[in-house]
Parts: C-alpha cells; structure tokens; sequence
C-alpha cells in the first residue's frame, strides 16, 4: 500500500510541477519577456506528443510481437520532418498567413470554407482520436495496476474504471484550465507548450534511463545485449514488405494529419524559422526514443514470466529487478506521455467542435447574436470548455466499453488510419489549384466508408457493431464486400487492406470528382492563395498588427486608385483620425471608405475581398486579380501620362504662339508708339503754330478771322491739353496710384449721366437699354466707372458705320458680377484687331483720327482698379464690349 | 506581382544557396530510398539478416539523416529567407 501511495503522491506532484511550469510560461508570455518560451528547442519538444504512451508502453509490446517493424511508425513522421522544404514549410506559412485554428479549418478554408466540409472533418477527427484518447487512459489505468499488481502488500487500487476516471477528469480540468484561458486569435497556449516540452524531456529521460539500465544493467554491456537479441524470438528481420512500407507511409500522414499534431506543428507555431532546427532535431529525438525499445523488449521476454504483458515491460522490468526508483521514473514518463497527448488532442478537438458545430448552431438559435461581440467570446469559451469535456468524456466510454484489452498498437493503428483519410484534401489542396470542394468531400467520405467498415467496426470484434456473417459472406450477402477482403482480394494483412484500399479510393475519388465538377470563384481564388502562398507573402514576421495592415492597404490602394489619390485618401484619413502622417488606423469607417474608393476602380465584390483579405477576415484570395488589376494599371496609367503630357505639350504650344503673336504686333505698337505720340503731339502743335503765326504776320485780319483763329488755337491747346491730360491719367492708372472714391449711386442714373455727357441723343444714335427689370445700387467710384461708359458711348458714336446706328445697353447678373454690354450695330472690330484695341494708341481704323486712341486703354485700368474687367465681345453683330464689375461693390437696391 | 521573373544566371552566393534549397528537397528521397533497402532483405531467401545488423542499418541511417538535416539547416540559416525576399520571388 505504501508503494501505491507513494504512486500517488509522485503523480500528484508531478501535475502540481506541470501546473507551476504552465502558469509561470503564461505569465512569462503575458509580460511578453519570454525569449525561451521562443525557442526552436521549445517547438521540436512540443512535437514530441507524437510520441504517446503507445510509444512509451507500446512500441515495447509491438517489437516484441513484431520485430523491428514498429520502427515505422517513427521513420514516416522522420522521413516528413527531414522533408520540411516541402509540405511542412508550406503548411505552417498557410496556416500563419491564413489563420487557421485546427485541421478542419485549414481543409474548410482551401475548399471555399466550406461548412460541411468542416463538421465532416471534424467527425472524423473526433471519431478517429476518441479511441487513441481511451489508449492513453487505458495505459495510465494499466501502469497502475502493475504497480499495485507487484506491490504484494495487495494494494487495491479500487477498480481500473474508477482509475481511469479520475484520471480524464484530472486531465480535463488542466485541459480547461490551461487551455481555454483566453481566447487569443491565434489560438496559441504558451502554457501548455511549455508544460508539454518539459513531459517531452521527461519521457525521453525515463526511457532512455530504463535503457540504459537494461542494456548495461541487466545485459551485460553493449555486444552481450546484441546478441542476445540476435538469439531471440525477434532475432531476425521478419518484417512484411507490404507492412513496412504500408506503416511508414501510414504514419508518415498521420504525422500531417492527427489533430493533435496539426496544432502543435502548425496553430502553435511561433516561428516559421522553428521548423529548420526541428527539422534534425525532432528526428533525433525520435531516434532516441526508439532506440531501445527492441533491448528492453527482448529482455523482457527472457526475463519475464510467460504471459505478462510486453506493453508494460518499460515499467514491469525495473520493478522486477528491484528497481522501485527507476520504476517510479518510468510510471512519470508513460505518465508524461499520456498527459500531454490528450491535453493536445483535447484542446484541438475542442477548437474544432467549437468552432465548426457548436458556434454555427448557437449563432443559428440565437437570432442575431453575432452582432454581440461580448457575448460571443464567452460562449466560445464555454463551448470549448464542455468540448474538452466532452472528448474526454468520449475516450473515457470508449475505454470503458472497449473493455481495454486489446494490444495498444492496434488502437493506435487504427486512428492513424482514420485521420489519414484527411491526406489526399490536404495535399491536394496545398499543392494542386484544381481540387474543389466536392472532389475533397466525396474522396472523404469514400475513405471514411471503407476504414469504417474494414478496420474500426471490425476492431471492436465479430458480433458488435458487424454481425458475424457479414465478416465470412460480405454485406447483404456479397462477398465481394467483406471486411477484410474487398473485392475478393484475400490474404492481406487487414492494417494493409484498409489503409490501401481506403487511401487509394480516397485519392482516386478526390481527384476525379474535382477534375469533373466545376469549384465556385470563392474555392478557386483560395486555392490560388494556398497553392502559391510563397508568391504572395513575404515570410511573417509574427500576426502583422494594425500598421502593417494599414500599409498593405495602402501599397494595394495605390496600386488601384493610383499612388496621388491613394495618399492622399489615407492622408485624409489619418487627419480625421486624428493623426500624422499616411497611415491611419484600419477602423471599420476607413475601410467601408477605402472599399468604397476601390470599388469604382474594380467593382464591389473584388474591393471587398481585397480589403477583406488584408484585414485577415479573409473570405477570398484575390491576388491574381491583383496582379491584373495591377498590369491593368499600370497601364491605364502609362497611357494617360501620355495623354496628359500631349495635351499639355499642345496647350503649351498654343500658348506660345499666341505670345509670340502678341509680342509682334506690341513690337509693331511699340514702334508706332513713338511716331504716333509725335503726331499726335504735332498736329495740334502744327495748328497752333500756324494759326499764331498767321496772328503775328497778317496785318489786315477781321475781327471776326481773329476770334476764329484764336479759337482754333484754344480748341487745339484744349485738344494737346486733354491729350496729356490722358496720358498722365493713363499713367497713374497704370501705376497704381490712383485713390478711389467709393460712392453710392444707381445705375441708371449713371447710365443717364454717361448718355447725357456724350450728347449722343439728338445726333442719330439710338440707345436701348435692356435687362434693367430692377435698379441697382452701385457703391464704387462712380466717377471712374462713369468715365469708362461714357468712353464706351462715345466710341459708339464714332465708329458705328451703319446707316442707322444703334447702340444696346444690356444689363445682367451672373454669379457674383454684374454685367454690362455696350453693343451697337456697325461692323464691329476686325478679328486681327480685338487683340489690340485695348492697348495704346491702337485704333481701328487711322481714317476716323477722332481720337488719341487712349480712351480704351483707361477704361481697362479703370476696371481693373474697380476689381472687374472690360472684354471685347466677338460675335454680336457689330461692336460689343462687356463691362463685368463685382457684386461685392454694389448692393440691391430693395 | 510579377510572376518569376528570375535572371538567367545568379550570382555565386544565390546560386549555392538554390543548390543547397534543392538538396533540402531531396532530403525525405534519400531517407526513403535508404530505409527502403529492408524491404529487399526478405528476398534474399538463404540466411536471413538478424536484428542487431538492421538496427544498425537503419539506426546508421537516422543518424547520418539527422546530421545531414542539420547541416542543411544552418547552411539555409536566415539566407533562405533573405533571398527569398528578392525580387525573384516577387515582393508582396
């Protein structure tokens, strides 16, 4: 009794050191100052529950049965991890770039994410871990016993069931505990890692402590224990072909395809750089541990008495040899392997009903209970709280009514083959674009039928689940549909059967129902994403947080919308946000914006998966859209820079000639300017002089003569007088030193007043005016503007050639400005002349000298002092100028 | 998101170290091949081979595949990935 309560206490402690170690690495992770929790060391350890109490216990009891043929099970995981540049790399970048959760996630998400296809997958994975988990309780259950069974004090440990139940419902609450603590989005538990690499140490240490003491302690060195195997039962190689190779290739996919392993080699990845250093380590490790199990087997066999059972050697020899330390060692490792194994397997198992069959039902019952984001993480959590318990609850009926007696290997062979049946999806589906969803469901569901049918049901025994005459005269009485013979095919090993008809219906079906149907766009863009994941991504550094994602977006949004547009949108978003720079922060607004913004360059659906797929929330993979969209633009691009540079190299070209034909005709001007300022100046001077001279010389002049010509003199001196008088004015105008007198006034008394100083009303000049419904107030210089009408008015009168001249005053609104046309009914100004009638000195015509040909020259200083222009109307049929002033200088007169 | 558009010729460093990816590949080939000499010792039909000389065998293998993995790990160490962020296998 002592030894058992020693048992007990060591394994209680033992769990207590487990729970210790979890905490510390969740709180060391917590703070995030955990380098070793980093480690690659820390990963190869974790992928050690490979190695379950069937290694620990069973590879023992399969070498002594079989030889070296339980080696296999180790050289097909080997033969993957030394392959890692392969499938491993490949499905760890996947499971990081797509956030994948389990097994079933990853084979949903390839095939379109599917729903189905999920809980299928999950099924299959809960069917075929239940009976490994009921293994493990079995050979904890069975450990015990040995102990109790050599402790001759008759220790009664209660029944094995009570046993066992203690331990699944121990395993259970560390599972929940360590487990489910959070429910972090990437589905990683820093605690439980750790606590499985240090069972892994430990089981390693105990097994190879046992080896050494039955190799070196018992059988007498290295060469004695040599031969010694040579001499027994197992001496020589006897291994079947078609086993060897059927088991390597049976583990090497369980390796990929076990739940349990999924999640230690993929979700719990930390580090895509881990899988190098695992790639020789783990395979060390795992030579390591099988390397003496064929020792300890054979010595078993001569030392322990006939009958006893070759699974418990590990822990049955050294008790036989007095060894109760060792023993003890050896009862942690088996211990150690069961543990982690079905915490593993139970948190994977539970993400996946979770996730794939408990969450979809609730959200279903719940009507709109999505939208309440609080809630949902707690019934997440719940859901995989009752999950574990569940699976646990499952292995441990299964133990119980599986009655536990068979060899472990063959349970665990069994599983193997079960989740094995995931192989050809999974492949198929990071590997070959053209695999769908019903390729992949159909091949599942075949592989499941046949293992179903020819290995699980059978494994319970003729008479349980299959009637007997079903084995001897196949289903329904066909004999070609016997359990262990399909097809007539007799003489296989059943293992081999199974796992070689299965898998190869499997593949045949998936591949043929995906090469005869038709995938939805949803599964064909994901599997573009997983086919050619390392085209798409860049190796991760860790979960890309929020301002790597908001400059994927804007690298993908610049290379739709354009990279000016692109920056600045984000750049506008950034301010609104609050922010510097271009990177605002991926909040739902900006990317309902952004996708608003996308969607006019490529269409609803594609700017959604686009963002959608940058967020994470990945519903679809649009990188070769992108990569069109992107020629596309480029494209698009190239040719209307070209456009652009054209138009503006034509514009530009305009402009030039247009100066160029100003510039000649002011050079023109400019030569004009002169002789034209001295004429003007002398043709009155001339006058004068004459008319004085004429004066003084002529003795005999009239009274009359004289007061003419003195008149002339004066109208001459008047006419030089007002000539300068303009000049000058023209001058200060131009120089910018006129002082304005802002007045009050209407406009139709300025109108009236400019009409009435040119005294165009008796002198066969009509004036209409239009468009006055209403009188304005002015408020500017109305002396100024007054200036310009009457100008305008009076050039009317001077160069309107039509028989009966008219003059139309129209006065109008637009915007802001008030607009005045002055248009009468001649012939109007000559195209090669509107350009210059505003500069000095130019006049229409030099027959009609009415002028100094100042008078427009003013008028557009005025106007342009007054804040608005004077332009030249071309096209109203005769003369027009239009006088354009701002509002903001007048009020409504109301 | 050029698809490929490799140079025709790498420089020597580039060019070792796509040898050395290509050995990586081969890798589970060669255990394969290795441990599938066994299935060749039942046919042998006279003396069968006893147990300690295939352990030996295949423990010989794991050994020499283990320490080749490891070699090819540290000789891919980080320049695998830096190269792999070369435009020849297309930026993100």
């Amino acid at each position: 009794m002592g030894t058992l309560n020693i048992l007990i206490a060591v394994c209680l402690g033992y769990v207590a050191l487990l729970f210790l170690v979890a905490f510390m690495a969740e709180r060391a992770a917590l703070r995030g100052r955990a380098k070793w929790l980093r480690s690659p060391f820390v990963y190869t350890l974790s992928l050690s529950i490979y190695c379950t109490a069937w290694t620990f216990y069973g590879a023992v009891g399969f070498a002594a049965r079989s030889g070296l043929e339980f080696l296999t099970i180790y050289i097909g995981p080997t033969l993957v991890m030394i392959g890692w540049w392969w499938g491993l790399r490949k499905l760890v970048r996947i499971g990081r770039t797509q956030r994948i959760t389990s097994i079933a996630d990853l084979i949903s998400s390839r095939y379109g994410k599917s729903p189905l296809l999920a809980v299928f997958v999950t099924l299959i994975a809960v069917i075929g871990t239940t009976p490994y988990i009921a293994l493990q309780l079995q050979s904890v259950t069975l450990s015990f016993a040995s102990f109790s069974a050599n402790a001759a004090e008759t220790g009664q440990l209660g029944d094995h069931d009570a046993t066992a139940l203690w331990i699944a419902a121990g395993l259970a609450l560390f599972t929940v505990l360590f487990g489910t603590r959070n429910l972090d989005a990437n589905e990683r538990h820093h605690g439980v890692v750790m606590a499985i690499a240090l069972e892994a140490v430990v089981k390693l240490f105990a097994l190879v402590a046992v080896g050494i003491f039955v190799v070196w302690g018992i059988g007498g060195g290295l060469s004695a224990t040599l031969d010694r195997i040579d001499a027994s039962a197992i001496g020589t190689w006897q291994v079947p072909d078609g086993r060897w190779a059927a088991l390597t290739l049976l583990s090497a996919a369980a390796f990929l395809t076990l739940p349990r392993m999924f999640q230690v080699l993929v979700v719990e990845n930390e580090d895509e750089n881990h899988l190098r250093t695992a790639s020789w380590a783990f395979p060390a490790y795992l030579m390591l541990m099988s390397l003496f199990v064929v020792p300890i087997a054979v010595v078993g066999l001569d030392l322990m008495p006939e009958g006893a059972n070759p699974d418990q050697f590990v822990l049955t020899l050294p008790l036989s040899q007095g060894q109760e330390g060792l023993a003890m060692l050896s009862f942690l490792g088996g211990f150690s392997s069961a543990t982690s194994m079905v915490i593993v397997a139970a948190i994977a198992l539970s993400t996946m009903v979770s996730n794939h069959i408990v969450m979809p039902i609730w959200l279903r019952l719940a009507e709109g209970g999505a939208m309440i984001s609080g809630d949902v993480r707690h019934v997440v959590l719940l859901a995989r709280r009752l999950s574990i318990a569940g699976v646990l609850a499952l292995g441990y009926l299964y133990y119980r009514f599986s009655g536990g007696g068979e060899a472990l290997a063959a349970i665990g062979l069994i599983s193997f083959a079960g989740v094995a049946q995931f192989l050809p999806a999974l492949m198929g589906g990071i590997f070959w674009r053209g695999a769908n969803r019903v390729g992949a469901l159909a091949g599942l569901a075949v592989g499941f039928v046949i293992w179903a049918f020819t290995l699980f049901l059978p494994s319970f025994g003729p008479g349980v689940f299959l009637p007997e005459t079903v084995f001897e005269a196949g289903l329904f009485g066909n004999s070609w549909l016997r359990p262990e013979a399909l097809f007539g095919i007799t003489g296989l090993d059943p293992l081999v059967h199974s796992v070689m008809w299965s898998m190869t219906l499997n593949t045949a079906v998936f591949i043929l129902f995906s090469l005869l149907t038709f995938p939805q766009p949803l599964e064909r863009l994901q599997g573009a994403q997983f086919v050619n994941v390392f085209q798409h991504t860049g190796n991760p550094q860790g979960w890309s947080g929020g301002v790597a994602q908001a400059e994927d977006l804007m690298v993908m949004a610049q290379r739709i919308l354009g990279p000016a547009e692109a920056q600045s949108l984000f750049q506008r978003a950034a301010t609104a946000q609050g922010l510097a720079g271009y990177l605002p922060d991926p909040t739902p607004e900006f990317l309902q914006m952004l996708e608003r913004e996308m969607s006019g360059s490529v269409g609803a659906a594609t700017a959604h998966a686009m963002v959608s797929q940058i967020m994470g929330r990945a519903t679809v993979s649009v990188e070769d859209l992108l990569a069109v969209a992107d020629e596309t633009a480029q494209m698009m691009e190239h040719q209307s820079q070209l456009e652009a540079k054209s138009a503006e190299l034509t514009r530009t070209a305009r402009q030039l000639r247009a100066a160029n034909d100003k510039l000649t005709q002011l050079s023109v001007q400019k030569d004009a300017f002169l002789s034209q300022i001295s004429h003007e100046l002398r043709t009155p001077m001339t006058s004068i002089r004459s008319f004085s001279e004429i004066l003084r010389d002529a003795e005999e002049l009239g009274q009359e003569q004289l007061t003419k010509y003195a008149n002339i003199i004066h109208q001459e001196a008047i006419r030089l007088t007002r000539l300068l008088d303009d000049l000058l004015d023209l001058s200060v105008l131009e120089n910018g030193q006129v002082n304005l007198n802002i007045q009050r006034g209407s406009l139709t008394a300025l109108l009236d007043h400019a009409t009435a100083s040119t005294g165009v009303s008796g002198a066969g000049l009509r004036i209409h005016r239009r468009g006055l419904d209403l009188d304005v107030e002015m408020e500017t210089d109305l002396d100024r503007l007054s200036q310009v009408f009457i100008n305008l008015i009076a050039n009317a009168k001077k160069y309107c050639d039509a028989p009966r001249p008219e003059l139309t005053i129209r006065v109008a609104q637009r915007d802001n400005y008030l607009v005045v046309d002055f248009t009468d009914n001649g012939s109007g100004v000559p195209r090669d002349k509107q350009d210059l009638i505003f500069e000095k000195f130019a006049r229409v015509s030099d027959q009609k000298a009415g002028g100094a040909g100042l008078g427009l020259a003013i008028c557009r200083e005025i106007m342009s002092r007054l804040g608005g222009a004077i332009t030249y109307l071309p096209g109203q049929g005769g003369a027009s100028f239009r006088v354009t002033l701002p509002m903001r200088m007048r009020q409504a007169a109301e | 998101m050029s698809r490929k558009q490799s140079p025709l010729f790498l420089e020597r460093r580039s060019y070792r170290l796509r040898r050395l990816m290509d050995g990586a590949r081969l890798m589970p080939f060669l255990g394969a091949a290795l441990w599938a000499i066994p299935l060749l010792w039942t046919r042998e039909g006279g003396a069968p081979v006893s147990t300690s000389r295939a352990m030996l065998y295949i423990f010989s293998v794991w050994f020499v595949l283990a320490c080749l993995a490891a070699v090819l790990s540290i000789w891919l160490d980080g320049k695998a990935e830096s190269e792999r962020s070369n435009p020849q296998e297309g930026p993100r």
